[in-house]
């Protein structure tokens, strides 16, 4: 999430105070990100000496100082939305790490492990989708970005399907076998191009 | 309050010898009026099994089986028949509606099977329709309703009447994203009015708008989720929130 961004985009609409900024931006995704007013006070500072935002008072400070975006913060925001998601190379992810690692454990129930995670996950989703039922439906920047955490945790509880499915396939499942099965485990990272 | 639905110990084995397959393993589950669970697994875990056997329309191999405090395997085929006709409603995934009915005849359709006249049948299926949002639909016929529509007649048809038990299996598979989280919105509105509901799915988006999500595999519960802390817990500020 960029807090900087979405400050971008609140003052895209015209010029607005510290604390206005907050409200809104907590409004707008639903609540579902709160931001602390020391991190919106921080990040309009630093928009302020890139160009990207203006104060009337630059050397004032509180909630009542007022903002507005210069053309180049509106340049900043334009290419921003255009700009797509990091999403090459992967992150690594810790789900998957654990169910790595935990082929190699001796004594660790692989498919227990998943069940685990699959679980705290659906409880999670189950968390999410009650928020939105007992939302009013015309909430719709709560529907998106729960709809956006629901499809997230989704893809992870599918993973965790297919991973379970997968083990269960190898020759005599059951942590050593599998151990055995991935004998040399592989360097997804390195083979992906990971760079961290 | 007695549960609406309790399964005890219910085992289900398919053929024998060597081609026997164990479809159910002393699966124990226990539902209240009022409660939607969801029963999730993959392929083969004995989800179907389980909802059938819940609704009558199989029997266990052994163990026991309680809709609405009577145990199903001491009543007569009749009186298990009038119970399921009463008493338990079932949505499907594609909707299985009654092509030649229109909307309010098809939700009205258990109450006639079960010797309600026609008109207070009718009357009864178009507060159900109502319910859902399809008072304007009644009198169209399901090649005349979106897939969303259909699947709206196919709830007021299970929750038509005073039910108990209402049990869905992958109600929103024929249906995108939006038109699913509909119609298990309404699912969870009927159950909230009392009735003890049932999904069975693979689709984790689907379960979680249960109360609570049981775990199935290889025929056994293996796990369940506990009834879920309030939504409010997820607007704290945390780490990665």
């Amino acid at each position: 999430m960029s807090v900087r961004h979405a400050l971008l985009a609140l003052l895209s609409e015209g010029p607005k105070y510290g604390l206005q900024l907050r409200q809104e931006f907590e409004s707008r995704t639903g609540e579902v990100w709160p931001l602390n007013v020391g991190q919106v006070y921080t990040t309009l500072q630093r928009l302020e000496r890139d160009g990207l935002v203006e104060s009337d008072d630059p050397e004032g400070e509180g909630p009542q100082k007022g903002f507005r975006i210069t053309a180049s913060g509106g340049g900043e925001l334009a290419r921003w939305l255009r700009t797509p998601p990091e999403t090459v190379p992967p992150p690594r992810d810790e789900l998957v790490i654990k169910v790595l690692v935990a082929l190699r454990v001796p004594g660790v129930d692989v498919h227990e492990l998943i069940q685990v995670h699959r679980r705290h996950l659906v409880q999670l989703m189950q968390q999410y989708t009650h928020l939105k039922a007992e939302h009013p439906a015309h909430d719709v920047g709560l529907a998106l970005v729960v709809d956006a955490e629901l499809f997230r945790l989704e893809g992870a509880v599918r993973w965790l399907d297919a991973a379970d499915a997968r083990l269960a396939r190898l020759p005599a499942a059951g942590s050593a076998a599998a151990a055995a099965a991935t004998a040399v485990p592989p360097r997804p990272g390195r083979r992906l191009g990971v760079r961290r | 309050m007695t549960p609406s639905l309790v399964l005890r110990q219910v085992s289900k084995v398919y053929g024998s010898g060597p081609t026997e397959v164990h479809a159910l393993r002393e699966v124990d589950l226990s539902v209240d009026g009022g409660e939607l669970v969801a029963v999730m697994g993959p392929s083969g875990s004995g989800k179907s099994t389980l909802l059938t056997i819940a609704g009558s329309l199989e029997e266990p191999t052994s163990g026991e089986v309680l809709v609405g405090g009577s145990e199903l395997s001491s009543m007569s085929r009749n009186d298990r028949a009038r119970l399921r006709r009463r008493l338990i409603g079932y949505v499907f995934q594609d909707f299985n509606l009654l092509a030649g009915l229109t909307a309010v005849e098809n939700a009205a359709l258990p109450l006639e099977l079960d010797g309600v006249g026609g008109r207070a049948a009718r009357a009864t299926g178009l507060a159900a329709l109502e319910a859902l949002g399809l008072a304007d639909r009644a009198a169209r016929y399901p090649d005349e309703l979106s897939g969303g529509e259909r699947q709206r007649v196919a709830i007021a048809r299970a929750v038509v009447g005073d039910r108990h038990l209402l049990l869905a299996d992958e109600p929103t598979g024929a249906l995108d994203s939006v038109n699913g989280e509909a119609v298990m919105g309404l699912l969870r509105a009927a159950c909230k009015r009392g009735v003890a509901g049932v999904v069975v799915t693979h689709d984790a988006q689907l379960a979680s708008w249960a109360d609570r999500v049981v775990f199935l595999r290889d025929g056994r519960v293996v796990d369940q989720t506990a009834r879920p802390p309030g939504p409010e817990s997820l607007l704290t500020p945390g780490p990665n929130p």
